[in-house]
């Protein structure tokens, strides 16, 4: 979900910077508290991308008799400053918002901004994914996110570069090729030998997020929120597997022109693809590319990019009713009918077993059954505690240091002493 | 108000009524005041907008950056702490390198061409001048945005144009925003790109501003082309060259858009932050990390203060060297 978005943050940037500055003019609500248990008139929902909530909101109003409003944002660089604002003023938020998982991250410290809706919904613990449960969660226990989406994680190949590289190309044995990311290192290697050394994946940092999102541990934070980038030995093991990867990787930074020109191009013959890369996947590749990719399985087993939670902002006049909104719109049933509507994966445990999901196929990628493969992804990750300024350190700190060492800006003990380094300043809060 | 009050033609069928002393004496008072305040009244939306969109926040990020500022938390006054913090700050010193190396290589080739360009736009015997005078400003009207996309395709690693064009000379594919030399060049050539036509028909305006007969003079007195330029042209452009000079010097310490988008949209301008400038500094301190808005107000005002020292700096060598 999270990523239409991040490929036209070129031009947002920009426009962000504009937006954030004319923030002075937010629109004023009367300020008169409604009496506790007033039935509201309308409930107004925030969201950014395409969450597939169209015709759910149209049948709350049928069975509720309160109206409801839904406010899209396509791009999420223009999303992100609109919530800024909407907090720092106090003024114009949502009463139910979207909350992507770099956002949430961010957002995490100043939890009193957001409702905890846990005495305001029934208990919901064990209905979802227990890792994705758990990061709705803020630092000092409250419930601020209901879980809407996640990305998972597989690998998208190119099966006509595979073969002609000697490699086999059934996805069932293509996945087989890595069962752990040593496996997938030595068929980096397997494959660069035989296509005449061309590259095997985009770039390191993927790899590096798929490692640690394996849950093997504390990673930039300890649970008492000590940064402990330096030592943790989970983000030491996400550090060597990526920093290993650089013999086969194309060096493309993901959203850089070379990166999307290299779908074209074939300059790698493998990514790592969450739900929403697909569609990216085959607009960078074209047409002409059709039936040429396939979609295996993660190293590993099991993996995340992405995804997103719904949250009440504590300045909604009516916390009870719109807890009630956001628990309806990430009930199973809702979370099915989404992902019909607009592809988001499912984080409810039964609307993962849903039929509709399990047996959905992906034309373009050969048919792969991309619900199962992505199901079966999220279904293996740990539980991980991610720290307040997680996503910052992951962005600024892990992934340019990884960079800098893999186009040899950088040796790689200069890139650890950068990323430790940066790690520190990003993380103080 | 008083406007109608003055201007209304008096009714000539009015029966004198007993007040009529009162009247003119009010007249006179409404006209008294018109004249004293009604321009202040003209000028005064420029002076409500300045307020209301310069000043102002000016002032409140004054204030911004004496607090520990959390843009949707808490705050709490900290003094000058902010401003100490700055000195120690390698990533504040790396972006003030970033930013004059850049505004070096920008603003020197770009004047001097501009003020060549000029020069050839002044002489009489060019034909089509209004088109050159045309042609030369269009790059400045082109969206900044669009010049940084197309010049970001120009200077990729994989697929650009100018690597293309360097391996038919047998040198190896630059990456351009790998280094801190070619990136500061890609970046600065974009600048140059944009800006020198804008500087040439500002030198050009004050070329022809030059009394002819002080040529002609020269002329009669043997003076060459060469010689006319150095002590007539240059000595009596020096006014237009300092509004030009703090123009780009303005411009070059507020660099923002071209190194954000030939990064990608990253804020920390490559992956060492080789090409992050002092506004992407101030950018990714102040707006997009969320607690350090104090810090980030404090990076804007020292911005604003280093303009104020460049600009006068540079006043006082061209007024000298012009001399």
């Amino acid at each position: 979900m999270s990523v239409t978005t991040r490929r036209t943050r070129l031009a947002a940037a920009a426009l962000a910077a504009i937006t954030a500055i004319g923030g002075l003019a937010a629109c004023g609500n009367d300020d008169d508290k409604p009496a506790a248990g007033e039935k509201p008139a309308k409930l107004v929902v925030d969201t950014f991308g395409e969450m597939g909530y169209d015709e759910l909101v149209k049948q709350y109003e049928k069975d509720t008799g309160i109206k409801v409003e839904l406010r899209k944002t396509a791009q999420l660089a223009e999303y992100r400053p609109k919530l800024v604002r909407y907090l720092a003023t106090g003024k114009g938020a949502a009463d139910v918002t979207a909350l992507e998982e770099g956002i949430l991250n961010e957002f995490k410290p100043n939890a009193r901004n957001w409702a905890d809706l846990a005495p305001l919904v029934s208990d919901h613990s064990k209905d979802y994914l227990p890792w994705k449960w758990e990061l709705g969660k803020a630092p000092d226990g409250r419930l601020i996110g209901l879980p809407t989406d996640v990305g998972s994680l597989a690998v998208c190949y190119r099966k006509d570069l595979f073969q002609a590289a000697g490699l086999p190309t059934e996805r069932d044995q293509v996945s087989a090729l890595w069962p752990d990311w040593k496996g997938f290192h030595d068929a980096g290697l397997k494959y660069k030998q035989g296509s005449g050394g061309k590259a095997f994946i985009d770039s390191i940092t993927a790899v590096s997020n798929g490692v640690m999102f394996q849950g093997n541990g504390d990673l930039f934070y300890d649970k008492e929120d000590n940064i402990i980038a330096d030592t943790s030995p989970a983000v030491k093991n996400a550090w060597d597997t990526a920093t290993s990867m650089a013999d086969i990787s194309a060096k493309a930074q993901t959203w850089s022109p070379e990166w999307s020109g290299g779908f074209k191009q074939g300059t790698f013959a493998a990514t790592f693809c969450p739900s929403w890369m697909l569609g990216i996947v085959s607009d960078n590749s074209g047409p002409a590319n059709k039936g040429k990719w396939d979609v295996a399985s993660v190293p590993g087993g099991g993996g995340n990019w992405g995804g997103s939670w719904l949250a009440v902002p504590a300045q909604s006049k009516y916390p009870q009713e719109a807890a009630k909104l956001a628990e309806y719109l990430t009930n199973a049933k809702s979370q099915v009918e989404a992902f019909k509507l607009k592809g988001p994966l499912p984080t409810n445990l039964e609307a993962l077993k849903n039929d509709a999901f399990v047996s959905y196929t992906n034309e373009y990628f050969s048919n792969a059954p991309t619900g199962k493969i992505f199901g079966e992804s999220v279904a293996k990750i740990q539980p991980t505690h991610l720290g307040p300024k997680h996503q910052a350190i992951k962005e600024n700190a892990l992934e340019p240091a990884l960079r800098a060492f893999e186009s040899g800006q950088a040796d790689k003990a200069k890139a650890w002493e950068q990323f430790t380094k940066d790690a520190k300043t990003q993380g103080a809060f | 108000m008083s406007l109608s009050a003055t201007t209304a033609p008096p009714s000539p069928a009015a029966p004198p009524s007993p007040d009529v002393p009162s009247r003119l004496r009010r007249g006179r008072l409404l006209n008294r005041l018109d004249v004293k305040y009604s321009p202040y009244l003209y000028i005064a939306p420029f002076f409500v907008i300045f307020g209301a969109f310069g000043l102002y926040p000016m002032v409140r990020t004054a204030w911004m950056s004496l607090h520990d500022w959390d843009m949707i938390g808490d705050h709490s006054f900290i003094g000058f702490d902010n401003y100490t913090r700055l000195f120690s700050d390698e990533y504040f010193w790396n972006a003030l390198v970033n930013t004059f190396g850049i505004f070096a290589l920008s603003t020197i080739p770009q004047l001097l061409l501009a003020l060549f360009l000029a020069n050839l736009l002044n002489r009489t015997f060019l034909r089509g001048k209004t088109f050159f005078r045309m042609a030369i400003f269009m790059p400045n009207v082109v969206s900044v945005a669009a010049v940084a996309i197309v010049f970001g395709m120009l200077f990729q690693r994989e697929f650009g144009l100018f690597n293309w064009l360097l391996s038919f000379v047998g040198v190896d594919a630059v990456d351009w925003d790998g280094q801190r030399w070619s990136s500061w060049m890609a970046i600065s050539s974009m600048v140059n790109w944009r800006w020198t036509g804008y500087n040439t028909l500002i030198l050009l305006a004050g070329m022809q501003a030059i009394p002819k007969d002080l040529y002609e003079a020269a002329a009669i007195d043997g003076a060459s082309q060469w010689r006319q330029f150095w002590q007539i042209t240059l000595p009596m452009l020096k006014p237009t060259f300092i509004f030009v000079v703090i123009l780009s010097t303005i411009g070059g310490m507020q660099l923002f858009t071209e190194p954000l988008l030939f990064a990608n949209g990253n804020i920390l301008g490559g992956n060492q932050r080789q090409f992050q400038t002092l506004a992407m500094y101030m950018y990714e301190m102040g707006i997009q990390n969320l607690n350090t808005a104090g810090y980030g107000a404090a990076v804007a005002w020292a911005i604003f203060m280093i303009i104020v020292v460049v600009s006068l700096f540079n006043f006082l060598l061209v007024r000298r060297s012009a001399k």
